[in-house]
């Protein structure tokens, strides 16, 4: 139903004649293809070991904009942390571009549910985080962070703290901060999933236009089948207990996506598809909700001050 | 005069819901302001009363007690006479000294002992040790440490700081959010740039809190040492007071003590505003 939403095209916050341009100019992607064989991911520590992921094997073409689609539990957050590097494999091979994954880098931009902005740094220093980590001049930085905010349409509120900011906004500028990176792949864990419908379906428009004038490989963790359908080039659906794959959907509609799409017969079809799949998968209880940085951390150890 | 006295020690003062505060801004404000006016000239009322009429209750006795005027003459001397300067100095010299080396360590062990599992485990043990020894009790084995008594006062001061800071930096670094750690190294911060770039922003508003704690405490400790060891200083001015029964100067330097802790506490917290911006915003919004 966000998808059907996307029908009215009036909204402003998008700028789409900055983003065609943007298109012109994009730099070539630098490929971002990924691989797993036999993935099994275990979580947690001695008795309480649980494996959260078991035996996934799939390839992810450079460029291509795949949905993770499952149930809370399913292990989905848990692969894409694997994919940023916070989440280490406990069998199996997971490596983009031919080489093994192994810890985290920038050429894996990573995008919570709920927004990580740094709240001591002002919007623009936000997003140009990352070229102040490479070592990138300030003048320059702030010059590449305000177009890229620019793109995002939030030039105005470059000088903001994050906390001024709506979600939607902050989210916006959660994935400027990552896309200044040209990660040749972009990881989203439920991105929207916070936002109400109007600037959920804004956010994924702006996403598939940035997406297509850059071309980063994306895997998008959603369990909004709509969302799925409307954004991915292929669904991968898992199932829990253990994540699992159990479906993989290529979608077969032409970009850009429109609301014949919404209607059509194949649309229909596949969400039917997707709903028999999840509902036979959601039988059982469900499980904790998985996060790409592992699980919830333990309490601090016993030591406190005795104050 | 109960308003001048600082707990040593205390923790923050809880602060009011920001929504309760702003309703209760204006017209709360005034009322408040008049209270307080009311409340302090009672109790120099009463003090005036009780020293002026010699109370003697039995277990407490007033017969040696200054009254206010009194008081306010040996201040308005006290002002006009370059002792004031002279104690002062020494006094604000000591307490900067002792306080910026007890934020530094403090600060640098609190960020490693709340992040690094070696350094807990190297670091805590003898310090859970040394905590619970009030600062003053370190004030004869200062004396023999330390070649002069003005080292051994300050760091009398430094230890007095030191736990306040060290501890609410540990609280802070603690509590880092494990995403925005995760977030800045999948932006490219090496492990070694994380402390600078992440832990220590995020622990800023705690450290602030132990700051201006410490700097309470600070105080505490300092007049304690300058009453024992010292030959300058707004302490050893109270003390010397009462050696030369001068009992109106006494309070005098109980006053300028609580004053300038006060004072320097509150230099903190704005300061803490200021290089904070952004908390402020979050607290507005709260």
């Amino acid at each position: 139903m966000t998808a059907a939403s996307s029908l009215t095209r009036e909204d402003r916050a998008l700028p789409r004649d900055r983003l065609a341009a943007a298109a012109l100019t994009a730099a070539p992607a630098g490929a971002g293809r990924i691989v797993a064989r036999d993935l099994c991911i275990a979580l947690g520590r001695g008795a309480d070991r649980f494996e959260a992921l078991h035996d996934v094997s799939f390839e992810i073409e450079p460029g291509e904009f795949v949905c993770l689609l499952g149930p809370s539990g399913c292990g989905k957050s848990t692969l894409l942390g694997a994919l940023a590097g916070h989440v280490e494999a406990s069998r199996g091979a997971l490596s983009v571009d031919g080489a093994p994954v192994a810890g985290s880098g920038p050429e894996r931009g990573l995008v919570f549910q709920h927004h990580t902005l740094f709240p001591w740094l002002r919007v623009v220093d936000n997003v140009a985080y990352g070229l102040r980590m490479r070592g990138v001049p300030g003048a320059e930085r702030r010059e590449r962070a305000t177009r890229l905010l620019d793109q995002v349409g939030l030039r105005e509120f470059a000088r903001h703290y994050p906390a001024q900011l709506s979600g939607g906004m902050q989210q916006r500028v959660e994935i400027a901060r990552v896309l200044i990176n040209e990660p040749r792949i972009l990881l989203m864990d439920e991105p929207f999933g916070a936002l109400d419908a109007l600037t959920r379906l804004r956010m994924q428009e702006l996403l598939v236009g940035l997406w297509s004038a850059r071309r980063p490989t994306v895997v998008f963790v959603t369990h909004d089948i709509d969302e799925a359908l409307f954004l991915a080039d292929r669904i991968l659906v898992l199932g829990p207990r253990p994540g699992r794959l159990v479906d993989v959907l290529p979608v077969p509609a032409t970009r850009p996506r429109t609301a014949d799409w919404l209607t059509d017969p194949r649309f229909g079809h596949l969400k039917r598809h997707c709903l028999r799949l999840l509902r036979h998968e959601e039988r059982q209880e469900p499980l904790e909700r998985l996060s790409p940085i592992g699980l919830p951390e333990a309490p601090p150890s016993s030591w406190r001050f005795a104050s | 005069m109960s308003t001048v006295l600082d707990a040593p020690g205390a923790v923050a003062p809880p602060r009011a819901p920001a929504g309760l505060r702003r309703r209760a801004a204006w017209g709360g404000r005034a009322r408040a302001a008049a209270f307080a006016t009311l409340s302090l000239a009672a109790c120099v009322a009463l003090w005036q009363l009780a020293a002026s009429r010699h109370w003697d209750l039995g277990v407490l006795s007033f017969r040696l007690v200054p009254p206010p005027l009194e008081v306010l003459q040996a201040g308005w001397e006290l002002v006009h006479s370059p002792r004031l300067l002279q104690h002062l100095g020494y006094s604000l010299w000591r307490v900067a000294t002792g306080f910026v080396a007890a934020a530094l360590l403090g600060i640098v062990l609190g960020l490693l002992i709340g992040r690094l599992r070696w350094a807990r485990a190297v670091l805590l043990p003898p310090l859970e040790v040394l905590r619970p020894i009030p600062a003053v009790a370190w004030i004869p084995l200062s004396i023999l440490m330390f070649p002069s008594s003005e080292l051994s006062m300050i760091f009398i001061t430094f230890v007095g700081a030191l736990f306040p800071v060290l501890l609410n930096t540990v609280h802070g670094a603690e509590a880092v959010d494990r995403r925005l750690v995760a977030a800045a190294r999948s932006l490219g911060t090496r492990p070694d740039r994380l402390f600078l770039q992440v832990v220590l922003p995020s622990a800023a508003p705690a450290i602030v809190t132990g700051l201006s704690i410490g700097m309470g405490t600070c105080w505490f400790c300092l007049v304690s040492a300058e009453m024992i060891s010292g030959q300058y200083g707004i302490g050893y001015y109270t003390w010397a007071s009462y050696t030369v029964q001068d009992y109106a100067s006494i309070v005098v330097g109980m006053l300028l003590i609580g004053v300038l802790g006060m004072g320097s506490s509150v230099l903190i917290r704005s300061a803490g505003r200021t290089l904070m911006p952004w908390q402020r915003i979050a607290e507005e919004r709260a």
